[in-house]
């Protein structure tokens, strides 16, 4: 019976959208409890049920399009709060590209160097190296570095989601308290996860994010096939 | 709204050509972002009529990304197989990497303020 009604257009849509106000509304009665994060509970959620159903990724994918189409304009509109802080920004032009810079070598390093002493095969590294870009030019530097395109999406996911999950426990200890600084933070260690994530905060703090975000991308995307490349002669 | 979001997938063409283009590791929809940041500098009054959808999209973000997020389970198998690593790796780098630029940007905030 699933087999047919995993077809049906719209299901999965209608499931999605069930899974993420149902998502929300815990995260809010739990005190936006990091562990109820909306995209942990809605990725364990449905695809869990993907699982369950047998329904492939695929399927899927093409049943819940139109989400993913808005990801486009959406990413557009995080101009209009950029273009509101603009005036902060020019105030904090240097610290900030020498913040991402710093955080875009470190998460390449830590994660590649982690992964290495724990024994992980050429390719996990490969895909390890570039996890804090977004998607998209993650998928970039697949096509440069020949790392399989698949699992950069589970790495560059995973980093997504533990950085949001960690984002308010760990600024909190480290007393950060500006939401310029904890946009930043967020948003180059979990691109777009933690984008959405430092939105559920302030505006102030989602622009921020979104910023450090593309700067992430760029600094990754320059950085890694330079990296791969000298590990490659070597 | 309706113009409003047509203004939005107008930028996003816009970027995407470029990106076409010159053909630049980029996405598209990012640089039809900086497009806007310019435009709405130009012109304040754009920023003010598209503010209500972009809100509506911005905060609904996570929404937007589980389709490609769910793409997860496609790669259970590598997962399981090397699981520590990646783990360790992906949340111990996820933390050092936030601590880093945190305080990074919190010092260098600190020296510019005192100059």
């Amino acid at each position: 019976m699933w087999a047919r009604l995993s077809g049906v257009p719209l299901l999965w849509l209608i499931v999605t959208l069930l899974a993420y106000q149902a998502a929300r509304a815990v995260y809010r009665r739990s005190n936006l409890n990091p562990c109820a994060n909306p995209v942990l509970l809605c990725v364990t959620f449905v695809g869990g049920l993907l699982l369950l159903t047998g329904t492939s990724h695929e399927t899927y994918f093409d049943n819940v399009r139109l989400l993913h189409v808005l990801l486009g304009p959406a990413t557009v509109a995080l101009a209009i709060p950029l273009h509101d802080q603009l005036g902060r920004l020019k105030t904090m032009l240097f610290p900030l590209l020498l913040a991402v810079l710093c955080g875009s070598i470190t998460a390449i390093a830590s994660a590649v160097s982690i992964g290495w002493a724990l024994g992980a095969s050429p390719e996990v590294l490969l895909a390890l190296a570039p996890k804090s870009a977004t998607m998209a030019i993650a998928i970039g530097i697949a096509d440069t570095t020949g790392a399989p395109v698949a699992l950069f999406a589970l790495t560059v996911t995973m980093t997504g989601i533990s950085g949001a999950v960690m984002a308010r426990g760990l600024l909190g200890l480290l007393r950060i308290d500006d939401p310029a600084v904890r946009g930043v933070a967020i948003g180059t260690t979990a691109h777009a996860i933690g984008t959405a994530q430092a939105f559920q905060e302030n505006d102030t703090a989602g622009a921020f994010a979104a910023l450090a975000m593309g700067l992430t991308g760029i600094l990754t995307a320059l950085l890694v096939p330079t990296l791969a490349a000298a590990v490659g002669r070597t | 709204m309706i113009a409003a979001c047509t203004w939005l997938l107008m930028f996003q063409l816009a970027g995407e050509i470029i990106v076409r283009g010159l053909t630049l590791p980029a996405p598209g929809p990012a640089v039809g972002m900086i497009l806007l940041v310019a435009a709405c500098t130009w012109r304040p009054s754009l920023a003010q009529d598209l503010r209500v959808a972009a809100g509506a999209l911005t905060r609904h973000l996570m929404l937007l990304v589980l389709p490609a997020t769910t793409g997860l389970i496609t790669q259970l198998d590598r997962l399981t197989a090397e699981w520590l690593p990646i783990l360790v790796a992906v949340i111990t780098g996820s933390a050092l990497t936030m601590t880093v630029t945190a305080l990074t940007l919190r010092q260098s905030l600190a020296n510019c303020r005192k100059r």
